[in-house]
């Protein structure tokens, strides 16, 4: 989030879009609801699905799965074309000025640059025009017809409300409404949050779904801003620190660049990352990188990394430059025997991969599996999951038990970045240990199986520093001291990221958390409720990242001058009497220069130090634009593009692509309170198995009738990749859409249910329930986010 | 005095039940209310493993065991409520499913086998090294330099710890693998 969860009480307007956050998030409705209460705010909702959040909502919009882009622009165009826009922020915090190369251009369904053989693009035709001194050129009247602002309106002239409606099935009266209720919060006083979750972002045009919403924020003046900002609701309780943590192969903690093939050395890896301008003005704090990354090395690599070998930066694995070992590489890797072996810390890819039966025949592929868990998962079972012969599954497997969150201390960093401490309340189970306590074991075993040896692959190994306590438990404080970085000189904790060098005399875990741990004491533990502001922004409750700010881009809340936009909602205020800031929160933005100057670099973060309207790093494009999902029933009528056309194709073996003759209706598949994610950590729970024994799958009256359904018979959900027996749930809550003419149903279902655990989803035990068995291998165009949220299907009574 | 909300519901809740038990004409011998199940407990905070918004939670134990989890007053963002999950996270710790001895399955087998810690260890270490040796690339095949090993794949875990997530993807990288994904991207 770039706000936080108690900030949606600030709120004038939330639009809830690709989220059900009433069900999913239910502690954002506490706040949402203040909102409304204390400051008449509209609540606001956009979905396939009449859902929990809709009925609670004042405005709901249906919309065909896979088509928000649409909607979106749609909204960006109503702002434009009724002028509730927010000029002067647009002028003056985003890129909207910035003019445009000539050899910028966008023709039906694609922008200029376009390779199809590589389905990819040249982005440098997309680059900004430089004056003399290299510096993007401006126009701040935003009246150059090569301005992104400009070349925005042309792009988005063609989502008109009807063009809106004909594409989503959404009726134009309700687009209408929620497009106007939104789009007043262009107006300098007021603000509107947009909550968003994977309803938003498990599309193969995922990324430039939450693309569509930072246009249309920084088009309303909504970022920086109490009760604003583009806020996604994360799933799982740590998900945010285990992202900043870069368990993922395309970084490194603390979001840096992981390198690659094309980058053996330092210093070609550094200059490759490390962002450069021309503009004096533009803060561009990620040119700091080498700060970062030589620290990291230090954390990792200790008194072994030294100026003399890049600091162990050979050390480091290097993924082949172009390939991509996402989770859907990885598991056609491992289905094509490329793999060997696997560990799992707490996942459970058999219910919650994409293609679920492709991922457990991949699994079957390999020598030997390790799975970490509190549960006996569907995952570690996936040998005798039904329609398995145990004896055709050579695979080793061994399940390591581990400790709950109560049952260890440490800390976890929240959707709205707060990094809280928590303490062990119990011991483990019987044998059970931490993860880290695993981690550890495996570490020396390993260390002393290696020790001795000379090999130069294996002295990265040797070398990785591991300093943790006595014994098998690695002491948390001390991990999170490495983290927040020390000053090498002096052994003493670093006070924050802005004390980190380049020089190889600090050390620090995750630049990002510098400042969480220092000699002033362990940040995250602090519990002082108290809230000066009465804004929500608890300054001493916990510790955010970065350096405790609650709400990022903070500048953007006052004019240039440093008055606030709305004075009611002013985390910040110019005095120019003391020539100081009046601050609540902490400052994201110079506070020692004069205003003026910080307003010319309110996004400190992005190289152009203002926010990017024009996007022109993405693969897909610099403005987002509406592609069909990769199973659709309709053929796309924005363009002759009819699917992202950057999109990575998969094998097609067990990985069929369905059509809409065989498969005719919609399918989605969501999430509900009373279950988690893959479900061990619930289905497994008698009080939550109690409330959500079973799956079902929803569908309209109208459906149901069609097909001959009642309420409550059992169907077999069919896709190009599988099958599922499931209850049907006849409801109004999916109501059929009315397009070009012709009626298109769309059906949904839970996924949290699979094959083992207390309740499985089903009566019997020779079935899986998992709803990711209908799901494909294909993903996000950036990302690889797979495409969960919209697939086809045939939905068959069982006789 | 300044009252944390956890200690005004705390003190209030007592009064009203000596109070409301008098007014109903029970003679109420003292003023306090029965003393809680949870008086003698330790009590310790925690936040809820469930969804990205971080509920505060507080745990009672006994006896090394947890006998209450319930909403933490003093949280900024929860104020003591919980959802059904949190609701329910005595059941994780207290759960005859919860994973307690370390489980083997050999090629080919249709169940499960007990086994040790240090056996678990030293087995798992000597694949992840075979593996590692075996798929080892030092360099590519235009000669540079990429020290990782192609055969190994490591998932997992949105619901760590920050400081076991660290400890992971400094593990990872330390054994030189590149197939590195997790809840985040999917």
């Amino acid at each position: 989030m770039t706000n936080h969860w108690v900030d949606l009480k600030n709120t004038d307007c939330a639009l809830i879009m690709g989220s059900n956050a009433a069900e999913n998030h239910p502690m954002s409705f506490k706040w949402l609801l203040q909102a409304r209460d204390t400051r008449g705010a509209k609540i606001l909702n956009v979905d396939p699905r009449f859902t929990r959040t809709s009925q609670v909502s004042d405005l709901y919009a249906p919309i065909r799965p896979g088509t928000d882009i649409v909607f979106l622009g749609g909204m960006v165009n109503y702002a434009l074309e009724n002028n509730l826009y927010f000029r002067e922020y647009v002028a003056e915090y985003t890129n909207g000025s910035f003019i445009i190369s000539s050899q910028y251009g966008f023709s039906d369904g694609l922008f200029a640059g376009y390779d199809e053989v590589k389905r990819a693009y040249d982005k440098t035709k997309w680059a900004y025009e430089l004056d003399g001194k290299g510096v993007p050129r401006r126009d701040k009247t935003l009246s150059h017809p090569r301005c992104a602002f400009q070349l925005l309106k042309k792009h988005y002239e063609r989502y008109d409300a009807d063009t809106v409606s004909r594409i989503t099935g959404c009726p134009k009266d309700k687009f209408l409404d929620i497009a106007a209720a939104f789009c007043a919060t262009g107006a300098k006083n007021k603000t509107g949050t947009i909550l968003y979750a994977m309803g938003t972002t498990q599309h193969t045009v995922g990324t430039q779904n939450v693309r569509a919403f930072s246009v249309l924020q920084m088009l309303l003046g909504n970022i920086g801003r109490p009760g604003g900002g583009i806020n996604a609701l994360r799933g799982e309780s740590n998900v945010q620190g285990s992202t900043d943590a870069a368990l993922l192969y395309h970084l490194l903690p603390g979001y840096l660049a992981v390198p690659t093939s094309d980058t053996p050395a330092l210093a070609g890896w550094l200059d490759k990352i490390t962002p450069k301008t021309n503009d004096a003005d533009s803060v561009n704090y990620w040119k700091n990188t080498p700060k970062f990354a030589v620290s990291l090395l230090k954390a990792w690599y200790g008194d072994a990394a030294t100026a003399g070998n890049e600091f162990g930066f050979c050390w480091l694995p290097k993924p082949q430059a172009g390939k991509n070992y996402s989770h859907i590489s990885m598991f056609e890797d491992m289905y094509a025997g490329k793999l060997k072996g696997l560990i799992l810390l707490g996942q459970n890819p058999a219910v919650a991969g994409p293609n679920a039966g492709k991922e457990r025949k991949a699994l079957a592929k390999l020598d030997w599996m390790v799975a970490v868990d509190l549960w006996e998962t569907d995952t570690s079972v996936f040998w005798k999951a039904p329609g398995v012969d145990p004896k055709d599954i050579s695979t080793e497997v061994f399940l390591l038990p581990a400790a709950a969150s109560v049952e260890k201390e440490g800390s976890i960093s929240n959707s709205g970045r707060w990094m809280q401490w928590r303490y062990a309340a119990a011991p483990p189970p019987g044998e059970a240990r931490t993860d880290a306590a695993v981690l550890d074991l495996i570490l020396t075993k390993l260390k002393s199986l290696y020790a001795g040896s000379t090999d130069p692959k294996d002295q990265g190994l040797l070398n990785l520093t591991w300093n943790y306590g006595s014994g098998h438990e690695p002491d948390p404080h001390l991990v999170a001291k490495e983290i927040n970085g020390y000053d090498l000189s002096t052994g003493k904790m670093l006070a924050n990221f802005t004390k980190l060098l380049d020089n190889g005399t600090t050390s620090c875990g995750n630049w990002l958390y510098s400042g969480s741990y220092t000699e002033d004491g362990n940040m995250a533990a602090r519990r002082d409720p108290s809230d000066p502001s009465s804004l929500g922004l608890f300054p001493k409750w916990s510790w955010c990242w970065p350096v405790n700010r609650r709400i990022i881009y903070n500048r953007c809340s006052c004019d240039p001058s440093g008055q606030p936009w709305d004075p009611d909602r002013a985390p910040f205020r110019y005095d120019a009497s003391t020539q100081a800031w009046v601050s609540y929160d902490v400052p994201d933005f110079v506070a020692t220069v004069p205003p003026q100057k910080s307003a010319a670099s309110p996004f400190i973060m992005r190289v152009e130090g203002v926010a990017c309207m024009f996007g022109n790093t993405l693969n897909e494009g610099p403005f987002p634009e509406h592609y069909e999902p990769y199973e659709s029933p309709l053929t796309n009528v924005m363009s002759g593009q009819q699917i992202n056309p950057v999109v990575q194709f998969w094998g097609e073996a067990d990985n069929a692509r369905g059509t809409p003759e065989q498969f005719p209706y919609i399918a989605t598949t969501y999430r509900v309170t009373e279950h988690w994610q893959a479900g061990a950590m619930t289905r497994n729970l008698p009080w939550l198995a109690e409330l959500m024994p079973e799956v079902f799958v929803e569908l309209s009256p109208q459906l149901a009738q069609e097909k001959g359904i009642s309420n409550g018979d059992t169907v077999k959900l069919v896709s190009a990749r599988g099958e599922i027996d499931v209850k049907a749930c006849v409801t109004p809550r999916f109501q059929p859409f009315q397009i070009d003419g012709k009626t298109y149903h769309v059906v949904g279902m839970p996924w949290h249910f699979g094959f083992n655990g207390y309740v499985t989803g089903g009566p019997s035990k020779d079935k899986s329930y998992a709803a990711n068995q209908l799901t494909a291998h294909i993903g996000d165009g950036n990302t690889t986010i797979p495409e969960y949220k919209v697939f086809l299907c045939d939905v068959r009574k069982v006789t | 005095m300044k009252l944390s909300r956890r200690t005004f519901l705390k003190l209030s809740g007592m009064t009203v039940t000596a109070a409301a038990l008098t007014g109903l004409g029970f003679k109420v011998k003292s003023a306090a209310a029965a003393p809680l199940r949870t008086a003698s407990a330790k009590e310790t905070t925690t936040i809820c493993p469930y969804c990205g918004v971080g509920c505060g939670i507080i745990c009672h134990a006994e006896g090394g065991k947890i006998i209450n989890c319930e909403g933490d007053p003093d949280h900024p963002i929860n104020l003591g409520s919980l959802c059904s999950k949190g609701s329910a996270l005595s059941q994780v710790a207290n759960n005859d499913l919860r994973l307690r001895r370390v489980k083997y399955r050999a090629p080919g087998s249709d169940r499960w086998e007990e086994k040790t810690w240090d056996w678990a260890v030293s087995e798992i270490a000597n694949r992840i090294k075979k593996t590692r040796d075996e798929s080892f690339v030092t360099t590519d095949a235009g000669g540079a330099l990429v020290n990782r090993t192609e055969g190994l794949a490591c998932l997992g875990g949105a619901s760590l710890d920050n400081e076991e997530c660290y400890l992971y993807s400094k593990f990872v990288r330390g054994l030189g693998v590149v197939y590195l994904d997790h809840q985040a991207r999917i």
